[in-house]
């Protein structure tokens, strides 16, 4: 790693993260979740797997929910990133976050960030998704401790609020 | 009216750690850096088994950012640790006993430089011939892994005469059963961050569930009184059972680091890292041979169990104890002989995993109890309410069963929810088609803490502050299962205060007592207790300020809704920070420490009998399935899951230990399983190392069953492991019910459903081989 890092340019790029427009150097070959966790300190987002089998670095792009761990820095130049650190307003806890917390759909909370970005951007897109279009969404989404009956009900019921 | 008997108790309160957990802000281990802190990274062992010659460091300590490079040669103090043997090394220095083993690490500016370091360490190794199975473990010639002996444990248990009981039997039923090793898959992997301290000691934050045993550990690695190392706790991303030894591993080795290099040292594994070296839950190999009448009650039961305790004993001792307890599952029998023997082996180490060694004889009692049935013409239902316990029963250990038995209260609760019987003969006649459905019940009875495998006690600390909000502080940690909730909602009772006044302190080995481990679901009812004992002493010193300020006697007064109140009239006479205000400006004490000890019980290693825990909890799960005859592919459509935990202290925390643990035990059932071969594990990431998901689980069915029992804090006994132990058996019986195929060996993947058997590749590729033989022996005898 190091010796390719020391003949690698960075390059620049110009990003939009939680609403905050950055111009940035990075490293070609360092990947979203470690920029975000490492240089910006934005540690909500999680490291669980590191090859995109878990979803806890879930954050969008565009809107999109991605695993942030298989998109290399430069991919995100000229996009906008939300993270969990972003989703709510700062006065206001975001609907999901409510229902999360009201259906008891955190348990650890390692998954929990990961599982806010997903099904964000399943209602923005479904603002009333069935229950398997719910499972669908989050199926890339590994959760140890719930069983993702809470996660569910929790989802479905922040679309009413949407 | 029950619902109004307390104001906090049983209500589903928020988790008082959500909001973090919601926004990011929450810190879990990985999330914790300081300025200057160096990364460690170890060097893991190349071979399962083999002798060490001779470890180079030279090279890798000459790269520049390297701040050290360590061996055990570098280890002050003692180089080895247990909880209950001490043979697990911190860094391997005669041997390596498994691929997990660390012999080497480093600390470096980079995680990067570290990682360049260890590929400069040159290691000599005479490699040693491998022992991977349990069986063949304890033959003589065997590789021997510890000493001369690789058996390590031998528990027993001893009732009646076996050789009348089997006489008296008609029908002598044998069979044998297999399971898996399970990774805990904690959705967090290990981390932690170690500072030199002030004092000359250390100071470790990270995901370290049993905080206690991993400071003795490092203390005595480091030559260091337990005074001078401090663990905090971070917010725990899951464990399970699993973020004991191998975070004490982390710790002494971090530590090392630390007080090397006098600087912050940082070490977080990878999951691939944390799949290699973490303990996993013990597969078994299970001989079950019963003796029953025609009746379908049962003469006789002889067990033998062969448990991997792989390359070290870590927790196997306390974890196969319980397996010897409960072997015979909550059944009359009278003549019993069972033996539970422990073996290393050069697998991945096993030890505390989320059902601590009932999961494995659960799978193989539940099977035989179906069995049993049909060759008596019983439904399995019929056959658990003729055998069950009832109040006054005596179990295979000899204990009188004092408390309220209701194993027959949540069989009938469970199977009157989803109309088990008549499903389950209408399925059994089902005809040919390829999706069948099936229908499949288990139970159990599980001892309560730890019983008689060790001490058992806790402490809890209420400290109200001068304006009337509180810190709670515990011993009894929280690794996501919600144990913090549950003490704050029992000091919140007994202070008559709400939960926004609480907030609960990171557990810290320098503030609070060593509580022992939490483990064995003991967390309620030890923590709670402890909790509940704690705010009590609060109480009473507020309660004789409160008199002493009004004027009243302290009967007719009570704290309610954050009020001091008159309880005739209940008119609010002042405030609960009023209240304390005055508590502080009359100099009295407003801190408790509530410390519990469990009540008596008591075991005779030896003859194999005793009152092993002090209270029984009883749970029954039922499944329903779609099996695809085509494929194997197994769905389980729905699910009951019924289990009495005395009282519910919060409701929504408890559904989410009903649903989590149903999901890990269908991954038990159906999918999970960390293959080693030959010593090298096959499973390292989630990619092939198959975890349930969203689209796995069916819709739960929870039915909370309360009957309080006075060993708990308000009735309260526990839940975290009873809901994870019966939801394999449930599924594996309601496979037989759809197929009349019996599965012997878990998981039932694809391949053991459709074939019968696993499919494995070895030697050749593309070659098939068939596992041996299942033992299955019935006979019939003539009188
Ligand atoms: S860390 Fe990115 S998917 Fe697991
Ligand atoms: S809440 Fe623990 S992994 Fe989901």
């Amino acid at each position: 790693m190091k010796k390719v890092n020391e003949i690698m340019n960075k390059v620049k790029i110009k990003t939009t993260i939680n609403n905050r427009s950055y111009k940035l150097d990075v490293l070609p070959n360092q990947t979203l979740l470690n920029f975000l966790r490492e240089e910006l300190g934005l540690t909500g987002t999680k490291c669980g797997c590191e090859i995109g089998e878990c979803g806890a670095c879930t954050v969008l792009i565009n809107g999109e929910a991605v695993n942030s761990c298989l998109v290399l820095v430069p991919q995100i130049n000229g996009k906008e990133v939300l993270t969990v650190e972003g989703l709510s307003d700062g006065e206001q806890l975001h609907p999901l976050q409510k229902s999360f917390i009201e259906h008891g759909a955190v348990h650890c909370g390692f998954c929990t960030p990961g599982l806010l970005m997903t099904a964000k951007s399943l209602l923005d897109e479904n603002p009333d998704p069935t229950e398997e279009e719910i499972r669908n969404a989050i199926a890339g989404n590994l959760c140890r401790c719930t069983g993702y009956i809470q996660v569910v009900e929790a989802v479905k019921n922040a679309a009413g609020e949407y | 009216m029950e619902q109004d008997k307390y104001k906090i108790i049983g209500k589903p309160e928020k988790r008082v750690d959500v909001l973090g957990k919601v926004t990011g802000k929450a810190k879990f281990a990985d999330d914790y850096n300081v300025k200057h802190q160096l990364y460690g990274k170890v060097l893991r062992a190349k071979y399962p088994h083999a002798r060490i010659l001779k470890i180079d460091t030279s090279k890798a300590k000459n790269l520049p950012g390297v701040e050290a490079v360590l061996t055990a040669d570098d280890i002050p103090g003692s180089k080895v640790f247990g909880i209950v043997v001490q043979n697990q090394s911190i860094l391997a220095f005669d041997k390596v006993r498994y691929l997990g083993d660390g012999l080497a690490i480093v600390a470096a500016k980079t995680k990067e430089i570290a990682e360049e370091a260890l590929e400069l360490i040159e290691v000599e190794y005479e490699v040693l011939p491998v022992v991977t199975d349990p069986e063949e473990a304890i033959m003589p010639d065997a590789p021997k892994i510890h000493g001369d002996n690789n058996i390590f444990v031998h528990h027993k248990v001893r009732k009646g005469d076996i050789e009348k009981g089997f006489q008296e039997a008609d029908y002598i039923i044998e069979r044998k059963f297999k399971t898996q090793f399970i990774e805990h898959s904690y959705l967090e992997p290990e981390a932690i961050l170690a500072e030199p301290a002030e004092h000359g000691g250390v100071r470790i934050i990270g995901s370290v569930q049993n905080l206690f045993s991993s400071r003795r550990s490092v203390a005595a690695a480091l030559n260091l009184p337990l005074n001078k190392v401090q663990i905090i706790q971070s917010t725990l991303g899951g464990s399970f059972g699993g973020k004991d030894e191998v975070m004490t591993a982390m710790c002494c080795r971090a530590a090392l680091l630390a007080i090397k290099t006098g600087k912050p040292v940082k070490m977080v594994n990878t999951r691939e890292e944390s799949m290699l070296e973490s303990y996993k839950r013990h597969p078994y190999t299970m001989y079950y041979k019963w003796g029953i009448k025609s009746d379908g009650s049962i003469t006789a039961m002889e067990i033998k169990i062969y448990a991997d305790g792989g390359a070290y004993a870590s927790m196997s001792p306390y974890v196969t104890w319980r397996s010897v307890v409960q072997a015979t599952g909550p059944y009359y029998c009278e003549n019993v002989k069972t033996d539970v023997i422990t073996v290393y082996t050069n697998n991945n180490y096993t030890g505390a995993m989320r059902g601590f060694g009932s999961p494995q004889v659960n799978f193989a009692i539940e099977s035989m109890i179906d069995i049993i049935a049909e060759k008596v013409g019983k439904d399995p239902l019929e056959i658990r309410l003729q055998n069950g316990f009832e109040k006054g029963a005596i179990t295979a250990t000899g204990q009188k069963l004092e408390h309220n038995v209701s194993l027959k209260e949540v069989l009938l609760k469970a199977a009157k929810e989803i109309d088990f019987q008549n499903k389950w003969r209408e399925y059994k006649s089902q005809s040919d088609a390829p999706i069948k459905r099936g229908i499949g019940i288990a139970c159990s009875y599980r001892g309560v803490s730890l019983g008689a495998e060790g001490t058992d006690a806790a402490g809890t600390i209420v400290s109200v502050q001068t304006d009337g909000s509180v810190i709670v502080s515990s011993g009894i940690t929280d690794m996501g299962q919600g144990a913090q909730t549950q003490m704050c909602q029992i000091a919140a009772e007994v202070l008559g205060i709400t939960m926004d006044r609480i907030v609960f302190l990171n557990t810290n080995t320098s503030r609070v007592p060593d509580s022992g481990p939490t483990v064995a679901s003991r967390g309620t009812i030890m923590g709670g207790y402890a909790a509940k004992r704690a705010a009590e002493t609060v109480r009473s010193t507020l309660m004789s300020v409160a008199s002493e300020m009004t004027g009243y006697d302290v009967e007719v007064l009570d704290l309610k809704d954050n009020y001091l109140i008159d309880k005739d009239s209940g008119e609010r006479l002042a405030s609960f920070s009023e209240l304390a205000a005055q508590c502080f400006k009359k100099g009295r004490p407003m801190f408790g420490f509530g410390w519990y000890k469990s009540p008596p019980t008591s075991w005779h290693e030896e003859n194999g009998y005793g009152n092993a825990y002090f209270t029984f909890v009883y749970g029954t799960n039922i499944a329903e399935v779609e099996v695809d005859t085509e494929t194997g592919k197994v769905n389980v459509i729905n699910f009951v899951s019924a289990h009495d935990l005395g009282r519910a202290i919060n409701k929504q925390t408890v559904l989410g230990q009903f649903y989590g643990g149903v999901a890990m035990g269908l991954g038990y059932g159906l999918l999970e399983e960390f293959e080693i071969e030959d010593g090298i594990p096959k499973q390292l990431n989630f990619d092939e190392y198959l975890l349930p998901t969203a689209k796995d689980i069916p819709n739960i069915k929870a039915i909370i069953v309360e009957n309080e029992d006075a060993a708990g804090p308000f009735g309260a006994k526990s839940i975290g492991e009873p809901t994870n132990e019966i939801a394999a058996p449930a599924i594996i019986n309601a496979i037989y019910n759809a197929t009349g195929k019996r599965i012997y060996e878990l998981p039932a993947n694809l391949e053991r459903v459709l074939l019968g058997h696993k499919l494995t590749r070895k030697g050749e590729r593309g070659s098939v081989q068939k596992e041996k033989e299942e033992l299955i022996i019935e006979s019939c005898k003539i009188k």
